[in-house]
């Protein structure tokens, strides 16, 4: 399934290209969006990477969600689109106010880097759509602040909306309710911790990742509009 | 101007967990409750105190601390005292 999918560029971000691999080794064709650009150019779905953008500076993603190009993301979320945060991308997406909630330093204050065992929850997402449920997916893990957290309304919300898009199966960072990754309302923003790219092959390990990101190229294929109604 | 952000209570504070366990080994004995936060020192221009700490904190709400973990609390003085 092919697609133009934009993957964002701040300073820091160190995931753009591995995003970009794995996504068009899928048949996507990728474009980068410098986050000076306030555009998303006319992409069908949107990638933000995993890194340290601008240095992660203040606090996880409190700064890039001021960076031009996050105006034309929420838009473009706004309108259906589906959006992609992994990572630093999903504490962006968090302190841009696209997703619910936080990221927290890891319980244990340690650099996490592993490869983790995740459960699929949900199959309504622009990220699962095409994985079932209870599918059990090796994926790494690499970050110092991925402890999800959020208030018991938000996490009462979240989990009377099936919007608890992955979980994990031995909790590494601390986070409530074992969550891995989250959707917004509208199903189309999906924010996680591991990194699917980095899980796109067998050769690197594992290729798990590549179901969840042809998922996506799936939604983004089906244009915008909320996820639940399709 | 100085914006102390604070975890909010509940927040795990790593951080101030590690330091409080260090402290016996260094003969510290007898301290608890320890905390680390950020402390943020500028100054403002403002026709008064009033209005420069309601954009204090304004700023403090929207991109100085992330209400979901944090507390901000700001402390003013007029422009010249410490």
């Amino acid at each position: 399934m092919s697609g133009r999918v934009g993957v964002v560029v701040f300073p820091g971000s160190n995931c753009e290209r591995d995003a970009a691999k794995a996504l068009a080794a899928l048949g996507a064709d990728v474009e980068m969006l410098w986050h000076a650009e306030a555009s998303v150019r006319g992409c069908d779905a949107v990638v933000v990477p995993g890194g340290f953008a601008h240095g992660d500076y203040l606090r996880p993603g409190a700064i890039a969600r001021f960076s031009p190009v996050m105006e034309a993301v929420a838009g473009f979320a706004r309108d259906g689109g589906p959006v992609l945060g992994i990572c630093n991308g999903f504490q962006v997406l968090t302190e841009a106010g696209l997703l619910p909630g936080a990221l927290q330093k890891n319980r244990g204050l340690k650099f996490l880097c592993m490869t983790v065992a995740v459960r699929v929850e949900t199959d309504r997402s622009a990220l699962t759509g095409g994985v079932p449920v209870g599918r059990v997916l090796d994926i790494p893990v690499n970050h110092f602040e991925g402890n999800y957290t959020c208030s018991p309304s938000t996490l009462a919300d979240l989990r009377a909306d099936d919007r608890v898009v992955l979980r994990y199966l031995d909790n590494p960072n601390g986070s409530v309710d074992d969550i891995a990754g989250i959707c917004s309302p509208g199903r189309n923003v999906v924010g996680l911790m591991p990194h699917p790219e980095r899980a796109s092959d067998p050769l690197v390990g594992s290729g798990d990742g590549a179901a969840l990101l042809a998922s996506f190229l799936a939604a983004a294929a089906a244009g915008a509009g909320p996820v639940a109604a399709r | 101007m100085l914006v102390e952000i604070r975890l909010r209570p509940g927040i795990a504070d790593p951080q101030g967990s590690t330091i409080e366990r260090a402290l016996p080994a260094l003969g510290f004995d007898g301290f608890s409750g320890v905390g680390v936060g950020k402390a943020i020192r500028f100054a403002v221009d403002g026709p008064d105190e009033d209005s420069a700490r309601a954009r204090v904190e304004e700023l403090c709400r929207r991109f100085l601390a992330n209400p979901v973990i944090e507390d901000a609390e700001v402390t003013l003085s007029a422009a010249g005292t410490p």
